[in-house]
Formats: structure tokens, sequence, C-alpha cells
């Protein structure tokens, strides 16, 4: 990057809340179900409908406002934002405009062991809109449109950070804290490949010591941290170059758009929407009292950074293994429950960050979704311990027990994996390698020990990884 | 007597002590309409299957000796703005005209749960705008009392159909004055409840913070018996108030002596035609006779009400009616190359000249540079005229006013000159400002035409304004006349 310019970024993510029923009728919010099944004229916005507040997603926008260190607002209001698109049933969408649930709260990111507080503008409370399915790649051109209503009515809530962040990790960093939260404190499944957590991001560059800010764009269609980091690299990049060129930055939206690589202008600031806000008069005003918040204060659960520090003060993790551990509730979760039955953490925190998440990563699942329970994990980590099976096996009894499900010991009969620690079997063996394999041999006995390590694998390989490497070694040198 | 002539009550009476059944009376309604309505033009759908069917359960739940409540078997009819489970809902709108309501209103389901028999749906201004009934897209229904002239609106076909006796009582809904206007209009009795009293959960809105669904009905004493089967708290409306909904038909009764009454002076402009002004005068004049002691008051910003609410409605209307687009359900232009085209030439098409006027207005009153000085300061005027009311309110248990400055004007006098148009609603806009209940009687006759007197009441105080009401009415001495139109 350009080191005379700096970035200014701020994000708005959306994020679905898991309520059972959507925020103003009781139908399912439930994802998938075939096509306008889970709707009801509320949602659908049919003529003379009204909305009814589900009081579980104000419950919700307390706790993530809590949770973020928000002040709760003790009167707010509903608006409506009025735009005309085929997947907005009744043409506005209900929302909230100057008087939201929650403000002024802060987060706290990490970025190259630097710490960073990031503030909060406003959490606010607002319905989803549907789906549309163009036959075409734009509605504009499409043959025909369909639309699905399931979606709409959803709750959402949207957190508006201050323009606080300075890098597109710093973005990502604080993109991944807030995902972690609203999980910690299950609010939300924030699922980006599902659309359950989305995400705007403005951003600017200015001259480094000024401190107006920049002519920002907004940029939209960030479904995965990895597009957050790209899109906001690209448009950095681009608006330096813009005004290296002498020119100047338009203040527009743009769309990231994933197969290319680039952002493209969707509309400019001319072209922009006049939402026309006004108070939801179907709703009447929220009052939030002490009692109300302390209850939902009451149910909030140890926080990602609280949880870091338990895991180093309390099983003397490093900080950074504590760090990615906590970074998922259901990782530090699956931690947890490992140190149940397991008394190495460090062990544990490294088959985690090891071969656990390699898996997880290569199959495309979620913790949640991991087939290996923390007890099986722990039944493999005793085997290893017991010398059943030597660090090699267990990484393939692992990768076994990921695909099929199986449990370790179970894993370790059925293709006989245990370890040779029979010395009477393994001299056998062991004088075999040492009569086929003369030029090692020689070599060891004229002081090259390195040549010692070509033996023991041949004996490894001979009995394909099963052999006890310390019994190896010790009777290798005794025959030598 | 005919059967079509009987009151609520009576209807009620006689069908409890087995004089009649349902289907007697239902059919005598249908012939009625059938006879009458090619003048009236009152019913947009008629269902007289469905009531037939509707009349025969009762009467035999009834031959089995079964409880029934106080409306049941009686035949109604209902402003086309109020939803009605597969049964066209058109609120008078090309943008309407085949929809049919999956869900009934709260209050048709309570009516339905009440016995009462639907005869079908009644004739509007397209989506409730307007004063005339001729805003409706499909016709304009007629004055009873004069077919030269309107029924008044919105809720004309509404107030017709009840001066007519094409149905013993209807529900209507007032924004403005769209239940007390056309009730005044056509002589009949016409209530707008308070804001929060009646749910409006499938009411199509028009202007949310204002609508409010109420009776039309000859007599008080209906009235009354038609608010007791829809008034309540909804679960399904926010804004529906959870207090106790008081025996309306037990308020009626005692006498009115002591009851203070003011006269806002504001309610006697020179826009008003001396006529009117004569007849309601004569009116106070008997209630001071019936023992009220009446004053004069003033509500200094009434001359602000029309102009606020032609602020304030058209702003929530803008919204209220962006959702007919086409996609969905109703009207759709088939020919749009885009869905922008789409949406454009669906509600070009499908609105009338009054609701793309209002949409207009509302959609620019909220726009970002003009909010703050128009919709903003409407909000703070409509607080200094429930001020206004609190204020008189504190001194006067109601408010006696004119319902309108004139008598029916005729077809096709004001369709050119919205704000003429608008001025008939210059009195009964006000209660809707502040929320409160207004109900309109006959209070005598100008040159063959009906008059409506103006009751204001605290809100949540019907039973006082229906008390007055009772009173006068049963003093009056021009009960009984039958509109000339159609006699």
């Amino acid at each position: 990057m350009n080191q005379k310019y700096e970035t200014v970024i701020g994000l708005e993510v959306h994020s679905e809340l898991k309520t059972n029923s959507k925020i103003f009728c009781d139908c399912t919010t439930e994802f998938g179900g075939e096509p306008n099944t889970h709707t009801c004229p509320v949602c659908l916005g049919l003529p003379g409908v009204l909305p009814v507040l589900n009081k579980k997603v104000v419950d919700y926008a307390i706790k993530a406002g809590l949770a973020l260190n928000c002040e709760i607002a003790s009167f707010c209001k509903f608006d409506r934002k009025n735009y005309f698109y085929p997947d907005l049933p009744k043409a506005y969408q209900i929302s909230q405009y100057d008087l939201p649930i929650c403000k002024n709260g802060k987060l706290e990111i990490e970025v190259d062991g630097k710490k960073k507080t990031i503030g909060i503008t406003r959490i606010h409370m607002e319905e989803d809109a549907g789906k549309l399915i163009h036959q075409g790649d734009k509605i504009a051109e499409a043959e025909s449109s369909l639309v699905d209503y399931n979606r709409a009515g959803v709750p959402l809530i949207e957190i508006v950070s201050e323009p606080d962040m300075r890098s597109p990790e710093e973005a990502r960093a604080y993109m991944e804290m807030l995902k972690a939260i609203l999980q910690y404190i299950d609010v939300s499944d924030c699922k980006m490949q599902e659309g359950s957590l989305r995400c705007d991001a403005n951003v600017s560059v200015r001259p480094i010591g000024t401190k107006e800010f920049g002519t920002k764009t907004e940029i939209k269609n960030l479904n995965s941290f990895k597009a957050l980091q790209k899109a906001l690299e690209y448009e950095i990049e681009r608006q330096i170059e813009v005004l290296e060129d002498g020119g100047k930055i338009v203040q527009e939206t743009r769309s990231w758009d994933e197969s290319k690589g680039i952002t493209v202008s969707l509309r400019t600031k001319e072209e922009a929407h006049d939402y026309r806000y006004f108070p939801e008069p179907d709703l009447v005003p929220l009052k939030i009292d002490e009692e109300w918040i302390e209850k939902i204060r009451k149910t909030l659960p140890e926080l990602p950074n609280e949880r870091k520090k338990r895991l180093v003060e309390e099983f003397g993790l490093p900080e950074y293994d504590a760090g990615v551990i906590t970074s998922s509730k259901a990782l530090a979760d699956f931690f947890d429950k490992c140190l149940e039955g397991y008394d190495k953490p460090k062990i544990v925190s490294n088959w985690i960050m090891g071969e656990l998440s390699r898996l997880l990563n290569a199959n495309d699942l979620e913790v949640e979704d991991c087939p290996i329970e923390p007890q099986d994990l722990v039944e493999l980590l005793k085997l290893m311990d017991k010398g059943t099976i030597s660090g090699k096996i267990a990484k393939e009894v692992f990768e076994e027990m990921f695909a099929t499900g199986k449990k370790a010991g179970r894993v370790v009969k059925e293709k006989g994996l245990e370890q040779i620690s029979d010395a009477s079997e393994l001299e056998s063996i062991i004088e075999q390698v040492i009569a086929e394999n003369p030029k090692p041999v020689e070599d060891y006995r004229n002081g090259k020990e390195k040549a010692l390590g070509a033996l023991v694998g041949q004996v490894m390989k001979a009995t394909r990884g099963k052999a006890n490497p310390q019994l190896v070694n010790k009777i290798l040198k005794e025959k030598l | 007597m005919e059967l079509y002539e009987y009151s609520v009550s009576a209807l009620k009476k006689m069908l409890q002590n087995k004089k009649v059944s349902s289907r007697e009376v239902t059919e005598a309604f249908l012939d009625r309409i059938e006879i009458i309505d090619g003048k009236v033009q009152a019913y947009i759908t008629k269902t007289a299957e469905e009531a037939l069917k509707k009349a025969d359960e009762i009467d035999s739940k009834r031959q089995k000796g079964e409880e029934l409540p106080s409306l049941a078997g009686i035949p109604m009819a209902l402003k086309d703005n109020l939803c009605t489970k597969d049964i066209k809902t058109t609120c008078a709108s090309k943008n309407l005209y085949n929809f049919k309501p999956p869900y009934s209103a709260t209050v048709v389901e309570k009516l339905d749960k009440n016995g009462a028999v639907m005869l079908g749906k009644l004739n509007m201004d397209e989506f409730a705008m307007g004063s005339s009934c001729e805003n409706s897209r499909f016709f304009s229904t007629r004055n009873p009392w004069d077919l030269e002239r309107v029924p008044g609106g919105s809720s004309g076909g509404s107030a017709a159909a009840v001066a007519a006796r094409e149905a013993s009582y209807t529900l209507g809904s007032d924004t403005g004055g769209s239940i007390r206007q056309p009730a005044s209009f056509c002589g009949v009795v016409g209530l707008k409840p308070t804001y929060g009293r009646v749910s409006r959960y499938g009411l199509v809105a028009f202007a949310s913070s204002l609508d409010q669904i109420g009776p039309f009905a000859n007599t008080v004493e209906d009235v009354a018996l038609v608010l007791q089967a829809i008034a309540g708290h909804d679960p399904m409306d926010s804004t529906s108030v959870d207090i106790p909904v008081p025996d309306y038909s037990e308020a009626l009764q005692g006498d009115i002596k002591g009851m203070k009454i003011g006269i806002p002076r504001e309610y006697f402009p020179d826009e008003l035609s001396s006529d009117v002004k004569d007849v309601v005068q004569k009116g106070i004049k008997k209630l001071e006779d019936l023992g009220a002691i009446v004053e004069e008051c003033s509500m200094p910003h009434t001359e602000y009400a029309l102009p606020t609410y032609y602020i304030v409605a058209p702003a929530e209307a803008s919204s209220n009616l962006a959702r007919y687009d086409g996609v969905r359900y109703g009207y759709r232009d088939k020919d749009a190359k885009n869905v922008l085209e789409m949406f454009m030439k669906t509600r070009n098409e499908g609105f009338g000249e009054e609701v793309k006027r209002r949409i207009m207005i509302g959609t620019y009153a909220l726009s970002s540079g003009y909010y703050d000085a128009y919709y903003l300061k409407a909000l703070k005027v409509r607080t200094l005229i429930r001020r206004d009311f609190e204020s008189a309110f504190e001194k006067y248990d109601c408010l006696v006013s004119p319902t309108s400055p004139s008598v029916a004007f005729k077809l096709g006098d004001r369709v050119d000159d919205p704000l003429a148009m608008y001025l008939s609603d210059l009195f009964t806009v006000p209660a809707n400002m502040a929320g409160i209940p207004a109900i309109s009687l006959p209070c005598g006759f100008s040159e063959g035409l009906p008059v409506g007197m103006q009751i204001m009441g605290k809100a949540f105080a019907e039973e006082t304004i229906l008390k007055v009401a009772h009173a006068f009415e049963k003093n009056s001495d021009f009960q009984g006349q039958k509109p000339r139109g159609v006699e």
C-alpha cells in the first residue's frame, strides 16, 4: 500500500436473530423450506394487516447491546423506511431511524498482537426482506423473476461501527470478533453463506496527517471474511490510484465482484434512495426499564476476551492458542469438554488447532457439525499416552474417525494399528533390516549418528508405522 | 311496516321471540336491495347466497333453543375496505378490483361470531379518499334523499344503504370524517369511536394514525348495540387499547340534566351555510331544554386542523399505498418491459386521480429537506389540537357542532375542486387528529335535506356522547321521515 495514505473503514453488519418466529408475526424463521411456505398475511404485507412486535427480538437486541458495551435506550420507536423493490412486500421496511435501541458501544480487537478498541455507533432492530430469483443475471435484464418471501420479516439487528478501522486486517478482525460475540451470546447463527451475517463496508483514504475524512464509497455483497478483506484491499488501491492520477473519489455504492476480484459501481449519491423515514404508526413506542435490562444482563455468558484470559490463566495456554480457540464459541466449548476428561491443555489445543481445524476446513464444516465429539478425541489421546498407538498413527486414526464417525478404539482394532512394543517381535524385524541395509549400518558404525534415522525409518516402514519408536531406537543401538 | 324498516333492536326482539325468522328478514332486505339499489348504487358486491346460508344456520340454532348473541340473524353490510375472507375487497379501486383476502378483519370475525348476516360490500371513495363517493373507480352512489346528490364520503355506500334500508346497519371507516359526514348527508346516525377502541386489523389502511372503524344505523340505540359487538382490545392491533368495554346500551339510560356541553365558536365560521347553522342552533337549544348546561367555548387551533390533516394523512397514505405494485395481488399492467415500468404503469392505471394526488402530497411532505417543514410541523400542530380538546374537556362533558358545513351537494359539483371537497370535512377532522370519539346524528332538515349534528367526547367516553345523542333523538320530532329519493 502507498505509504502516503491512511485508510478509514467503518462497517455496517446485519445479523439475523435466531428467534423461533418472525419479528412481526408468528411465522417460523427456519432457513430453507419450500418457497413462500413460511408466510402469512402479515409478513406478505397484504392489505389491512398490522405488525405485532415479537418481544424476544427486543430481548436479543438488548443482549447484543450489553455484550457490545452499549447504552440501552429507555425509550425507542420503529420507523418506516420506504422504497420499492419486489422482495419488500409492503414497499417499506419497518426499521429504527433516529431512536435505535442501543448506542455508544465498543469492541476490542487484536491485530498482530496489538489491541485496539473499535466504537459501535448504534444497534437497531428491523425486518429482513424476501429473496429474488432471476432468470438471468440482473433484475433489469431478467426474462422473469420469482420471489420467495420466507425470509421476509425475519428479525435483524444492524450493528453500525464508528469509522475506527485503519486496515482491511482490522476490519476482518472486527468482523470475526463481532461474529464470535454474537455466537457466544447465542442470538444469531452468524452463517455468512446462508446470509444470517452480512456486511457492508464504508471506506475512504486520506493523506496521512489530515484530519478530515476523504470521500467514502460503500461496498456491498461481502459474503465472507475473505471477501471483506479482498474487497477492501482492492478498493483502497483503486481509490489511491484515482487520487494519485489527480482524480476525485465519487461518493457511490459499489458491489464486490468475487469472480473478477474487483468492485463495480452500483449507484452514485445522486441516484441514492430518499427513504422518507417516518415513525411507524402501526406500532406503539417501546419502553425498556432497568428491570428488563437487568433480567437480560443476568443471561450474558462469558465473552470471548474473558474466556481467552481464563484459558491463559487457568490452563497456561499461550496467548496465541487461547485466541484461536476462543475465536469461536463452539471451538472453545470443544476445548473445555476435552479438558473435563484429559488434563494436558497444550496437547488438546495442539490437536484442535492442528488436525481438527485442518479437517474441518478441508471439508468445509463448522465446529458444530464436527463428526468427532470431544470425548472421542480424549479417548484417542489416552490411547497415545498408554503407548497403544504412536503419535503418527494417531493422526491416521483421527482422519478415519473424522471420515466414518467411528470411535478411536474401534478404528485401532479394525485396522490392527496397535503399536508393536514386544521386544522379541521387533528384534527379528530389526535383524532383517540390518542385514538388508549394509550401507547405513556401515556409516553408523563409522560414527555417522544420522544414519540411525534411516534405519529407524526402514523398521517403521516394515511395521507400517506400528513399531514403538523408543524401543526400536534402543534395540537398534544394541544390535549395532 | 315492512321488515326492512325495523330498527336493529326491534329486529333483535322479533327474532328472539320467534315472531320472524332470520331467513324472512334477510329475504326482505335482499328484495329491497333488488328493487332499490339500481337507483342508490350502494353495493359493489352482493353476497345473497352466503347471507341466506348464514340466516338458515342462525334459524336452525334458534329452533334448537340455543342461546344466541345480540346481533344473531340480523342483516348488515360492510364498507369495501374491510377484509372479508374469500369475498372481494376492492376499496373501490382498480388496483384491488379482483382481490379476495385470505383472512377476515377482526371486526368481521367479531360480527360473524355475533351471528350477523352479511348482505354484501359497500361502495366508497377509492381507498377511503374523498367526501362524496364520486372517487369510486366503479360508480357513484346516490343520496337516497335526492338521487341527484352525493351521499357523502368516503363511507357513502354505508350511509346510503342504511338510509335506503338496504341493510339494517353497516360498518364504515373514518379517517377525517368518512363516517360522520356521510351520516349527516344521508340522515342517519354514524359513530367514529376513540382511536384504539376498535381493532383496525383487516381495515385496508389509509392513514394508520387516524383510521377508525365505526357503525352506521338509523337510531342511536342501534349504533350502541353494534359498537358493543365490535369494540375491545385485539392482540393483532398494537394500537388497540386494553381497557374494559362498558355496556353501551345501559349507558343510554337517564337524562342529561346538568351535563355540561361546550359549543366551540370556531365551528361556526363564515363558511357555514346559514340554514345548517340555524338547524344546528335549534338542536343545541333542544339540548338546553333537556337540562344540559350549554356554553360557548373556544378551540383556538381549530383552523389548523384541516391543513395539518392534509399533511399527516397523505404522508401515511403514501407509505400505506406503496404496496400496490402489482407484484403479489390485484391489478398488474401486463405490457411492462421491466420491473420499474411494471411498478409505474400498474400504479398509474390502478389508482384514480385523487389517490394519486394524495400520494404525491404525502411523498413530498416526507421527502428529505421537506420533512421538518411539513411532516414534523404537522405533528407539532397535531399536539396543539389535542391540547385544545384536553383543556375543553376539563370543563365540558362533550362538545357540539355541525357535522359538515353544508347539506349534501350535487353530484359533479365539487369533483374538479379538491379544496371545496376538502372543506366538507372541516368540522370532522379535528376529532381524528385528537383521537377522540364523535357521533353524527340527524338534527333536522334544510330544504328537505338532512342536517347532521356532531357530538364529540373525551377519549373512551363513547357512553357520554351516545347518551346525549339518545336523549336528543328521543325528544326530536322529525323521526320517521323516509328518504324521498327512494320512496
